[in-house]
């Protein structure tokens, strides 16, 4: 693969889609204790009132967001934890985490491209009234899984 | 195994809670347990604390986690203290970089339990 094969190309060729959801399953079983299942977009539109992102850049540059309601957010937070008590400060935490290991763990799947991109500190919102302008050109991928029958949404946009 | 004393440095907290966790599971004894969310934080951990064993990020504001490790190596009284990393970066360069550096073991995060005492436990001089 040419390094300066397009974002559109090389997420046609080489299916992302699977690879994002496959690294979702992944985090989610691992660290959190959980399976968690892509499910219909149309279907399951998740409550914002939490988004981490992460800031990717180099072979591949854009954003990584995951995205869920508040009670879901504290509980993926307690679970992370051994089913303790959280602050609000860990439960942004703890989402902040999954957003890191969920890029990370889709890069390390990309063949050619973990050495040459390189991802930011995670960054969370708490609320819902904003809106959020990424430096991209609309080219994403993304999948929403259900977290104890609640929609989670991870979403990767990125420059083509 | 003897109780042991260990430097956690991350960004986030909730992953040096994880951290502790999994080396409890693993069997490993704590003493106690240091933290640092970074690499500045943890050089001036260490001149106030003695510890057996560091676990460390990489990707963290201030110092990163490979600039600590080179810090560390300069360090006449904590050169010999064995560091880990557990970090996102899965990459065979930040790999390289890490071992040269220093560390004697590296985890890819999303990590298992078995995962932290499969690496941390040689660099104790204990068998897995």
């Amino acid at each position: 693969m040419s390094t300066d094969t397009s974002f559109i190309t090389r997420s046609h060729e080489e299916n992302w889609l699977p690879v994002l959801e496959l690294a979702v399953e992944e985090v989610f079983e691992i660290m959190v204790g959980c399976r968690v299942k892509p499910v219909a977009q149309s279907e399951h539109k998740p409550n914002g009132e939490f988004t981490a992102m992460i800031g990717l850049a180099g072979a591949l540059c854009g954003i990584l967001t995951v995205c869920c309601d508040a009670k879901t957010a504290g509980q993926i937070a307690r679970k992370m934890l051994g089913d303790t008590a959280t602050s609000a400060d860990e439960v942004g935490d703890a989402l902040g985490e999954i957003c890191n290991m969920i890029a990370g763990n889709f890069k390390n799947k990309l063949a050619g491209t973990d050495e040459r991109c390189m991802l930011s500190v995670p960054t969370v919102i708490s609320g819902e009234e904003y809106s959020l302008h990424s430096m991209t050109d609309g080219n994403s991928v993304e999948t929403i899984v259900l977290f104890e029958d609640i929609p989670v949404a991870v979403r990767l946009e990125l420059q083509s | 195994m003897d109780k042991i004393q260990a430097l956690i440095v991350d960004d986030s907290s909730v992953m040096r809670k994880i951290v502790e966790r999994s080396l409890r599971q693993a069997g490993i004894e704590l003493e106690k347990v240091v933290e640092a969310s970074n690499g500045a934080e943890a050089l001036s951990a260490l001149h106030n604390n003695l510890v057996d064993l560091i676990l460390c990020d990489i990707n963290m504001p201030v110092m990163d986690g490979l600039e600590f490790v080179r810090e560390v190596a300069k360090l006449e009284s904590a050169k010999h203290i064995p560091i880990v990393m557990i970090t996102t970066e899965g990459s065979e360069s930040h790999v390289v970089q890490a071992l040269t550096a220093g560390a004697r073991g590296y985890i890819r995060k999303p990590f298992t339990p078995d995962q932290v005492k499969e690496h941390v436990l040689p660099v104790l001089g204990k068998k897995p």
